[in-house]
């Protein structure tokens, strides 16, 4: 059972770069576990710290200002590369509910989702208003309706965003999608036989 | 009333949906299904929390290549946590009835070496593995792609996903490649094109002369690197070059089945008028050995080109890009990578650890030695690659070079076994990820050919290939 997603008001961590890939939001030495827990503490490891080991006060989870937030702003591409579910284990290890990016990498968006976490795609303009927004003030909070499918923005400023029925319904009902599946073995069914089974 | 004209692409997806949603995503059914010991641990625990079996343990099949040494077959050797991951996939292969090519096997290898080579890999399937390079397997016309963790689950409980249908992109390339330039630089050439997220949301189909010309390795290598650009699955029309290379392969069909099969293969073709959301054109002629210069693979240029310089970049988000990649790189920009010094070579990985790719780099390597001060890994795809290669005499080539020649596995494309960069270090590898740390925390890697990856050893700093191979005999 995922946690349900229906609104979702934060604060903003933002990390606005570019073709943000899964290695960097969890570095492949941490693949080796065989667990969903304990990813958290890792994300974005090598971004977090110095060469030193030490945190990197420079960076913006880092800063006080993110601590807590529930919504990470990213720019375009966000998660490309590698397939790895840890991307979104390690985000959600964190306290993340959402990602609020130009666009995202379709697995990494498929992965999201089915962790309870939203990807939210907002066109150019609207994404550089929430830009503005944040970085004139790190504390300054965001609604995420998922039912209305708006994100709400300081002083009352309404972005629409797309997602799909299915998907949407999953996260308001936390269902996960296996169930759906697994009810449709008639249909299954039936396709092996007329297919031979491919 | 006549039939719409359609792509290859629609023809394999229309002919799997199980299911369609309407405005949801179709539910798509899985004819393979390949498992590593990564990315299925956490899936096979949801099938045992819920008490649910592998509906169909007979289309799936696990291997073990991320995290295995090349050193040696020995398991004593890798970390705690790596060994217990692979112990996991061998108890889990077990418990659910899937055949397991374990280490040691003859038919270990990385997963989407041995699909292809097992022939299991075959046109018209719907392929997955929770692993982006899946794609590497769409270049014999099937339609493959990388899946998350969850969604392993999902195929191992149902043999199907819940998918959108993705759109489609022609990549036309005619022209003929001329001698030094091969596959990698054709898919490097192509990301430098369309960048890292040209392909988002696209399946591609890869056309034309240049592609028809090219063996099923390279096809492979072209067709690996897709998800580098973005897209979902990249794809080549079977043909005759595609049927020879399954021909005889462990699992392909045989007798009246393999002719069946042919004829069924044959209709895999995207039909006369075929419409596409996208084209991109490249002509083979004009290209050139490619190299990388930045922190993703689209950061590439024709290798006597000039590091281009971020100031000069329209696009402020490009230029941040590029100026936290030329910092992270420690490159100049303005003159061509050229005689930059490395200290390691790594030839390897499912982009380029196939038998041809061997003989390339064994091809400059012939009496020659690796530049004192370059370590050189050479790691074979699959055991059976390094078996053929040894029968051929080409872990000699490597050994008298002064390189290493291991055992198959992942390696250092992802740098979980031990085999890794140090920070700082540059390589030039032929493999398919220059992220920022992904062969190693601090590591640098310009992604390039077998061919310029041979001659940067010998030179110990980056080499045109084209150069070296015009010396031969000079030795």
């Amino acid at each position: 059972m995922l946690s349900r997603f229906t609104v979702l008001t934060s604060h903003l961590a933002p990390l606005l770069a570019d073709d943000i890939d899964t290695d960097q939001i969890i570095p492949a030495r941490y693949l080796k576990g065989t667990e969903r827990t304990g990813l958290g503490e890792h994300l974005f490891e090598d971004w977090c710290t110095l060469p030193d080991g030490t945190a990197d006060p420079e960076f913006p989870l880092n800063q006080p200002e993110s601590s807590h937030a529930q919504i990470l702003l990213a720019g375009r591409n966000f998660g490309c590369g590698s397939s790895r579910e840890h991307a979104a284990w390690a985000l959600s290890g964190r306290g993340f509910r959402a990602v609020i990016a130009r666009s995202f990498a379709d697995i990494f968006y498929n992965n999201a989702l089915k962790n309870g976490i939203l990807p939210v795609a907002l066109d150019e303009a609207h994404h550089a208003s929430l830009s503005r927004h944040v970085l004139d003030d790190r504390k300054c909070m965001v609604t995420i309706d998922l039912t209305q499918q708006l994100v709400e923005m300081p002083g009352g400023e309404r972005a629409p965003f797309d997602v799909d029925a299915f998907s949407k319904r999953c996260l308001i009902e936390g269902v996960d999608q296996l169930g759906y599946l697994m009810s449709l073995e008639d249909h299954v069914r039936e396709y092996e036989v007329a297919h031979d089974g491919g | 009333m006549p039939t719409q004209p359609s792509t290859l692409f629609d023809k394999v997806w229309d002919s799997h949906v199980v299911v369609q949603n309407g405005h949801g995503p179709d539910v798509l059914y899985i004819d393979l299904h390949l498992v590593h010991e990564v990315t299925s641990p956490q899936a096979f625990a949801g099938l045992r929390a819920k008490g649910i079996k592998v509906r169909r343990p007979d289309k799936t099949f696990a291997t073990m290549d991320h995290s295995t040494p090349t050193l040696s077959r020995d398991l004593t050797i890798l970390d705690a946590m790596g060994a217990a991951q692979i112990k996991q996939l061998e108890s889990n292969c077990e418990a659910f009835g899937i055949p397991l090519f374990r280490l040691g096997s003859e038919e270990q290898g990385i997963v989407h070496v041995i699909g292809p080579e097992l022939g299991l890999t075959q046109p018209g399937k719907t392929l997955v593995c929770g692993d982006s390079h899946t794609s590497t397997h769409g270049a014999f016309g099937a339609l493959a792609f990388g899946i998350g963790t969850s969604e392993v689950e999902h195929v191992l409980a149902t043999q199907c996903l819940l998918q959108e249908k993705p759109r489609t992109m022609e990549v036309r390339i005619d022209g003929k490649l001329s001698p030094g330039v091969t596959a990698k630089d054709v898919i490097l050439a192509l990301l430098a094109k369309i960048g890292v997220q040209g392909g988002t949301g696209h399946v591609i189909e890869y056309r034309g002369e240049a592609i028809r010309s090219l063996d099923m390795e390279a096809r492979m290598t072209i067709c690996n690197m897709s998800i580098e650009g973005g897209a979902r699955a990249g794809m080549v029309a079977p043909d005759t070059t595609t049927f020879e290379y399954l021909s005889g392969r462990p699992f392909a069909p045989e007798g009246e089945a393999w002719d069946q099969a042919v004829d069924r293969w044959q209709e895999l073709q995207s039909d006369p008028g075929a419409r596409f959301d996208e084209t991109v054109e490249l002509d083979a002629g004009t290209l050139t050995p490619m190299i990388t210069y930045g922190t993703n693979p689209g950061m590439g240029l024709p290798i006597s080109q000039p590091v281009p310089d971020p100031s000069e970049c329209a696009d402020s988000h490009q230029r941040q890009a590029m100026m936290r990649a030329l910092d992270y790189m420690q490159v100049p920009s303005g003159k061509p990578l050229l005689g930059h010094p490395v200290d390691v070579v790594f030839v390897g990985s499912c982009t380029n650890a196939r038998l041809s790719d061997l003989r390339g780099a064994a091809s400059l390597l012939r009496g020659r030695r690796v530049a004192p001060g370059v370590r050189m890994l050479v790691v074979p795809g699959s055991d059976s690659v390094r078996r053929q290669a040894e029968a051929e005499g080409l872990d000699q080539v490597f050994l008298s070079a002064g390189a290493e020649w291991r055992f198959a596995g992942c390696s250092m494309c992802i740098a979980m076994n031990g085999d890794q960069l140090e920070p700082g270090q540059y390589a030039v590898s032929t493999t398919n990820r220059n992220f920022e740390g992904r062969q190693g925390k601090g590591g640098r890697t310009f992604l390039a050919s077998p061919l310029t990856a041979a001659a940067t050893a010998v030179a110990g700093a980056i080499a045109d290939p084209r150069a070296l191979a015009a010396n031969v005999g000079a030795d």
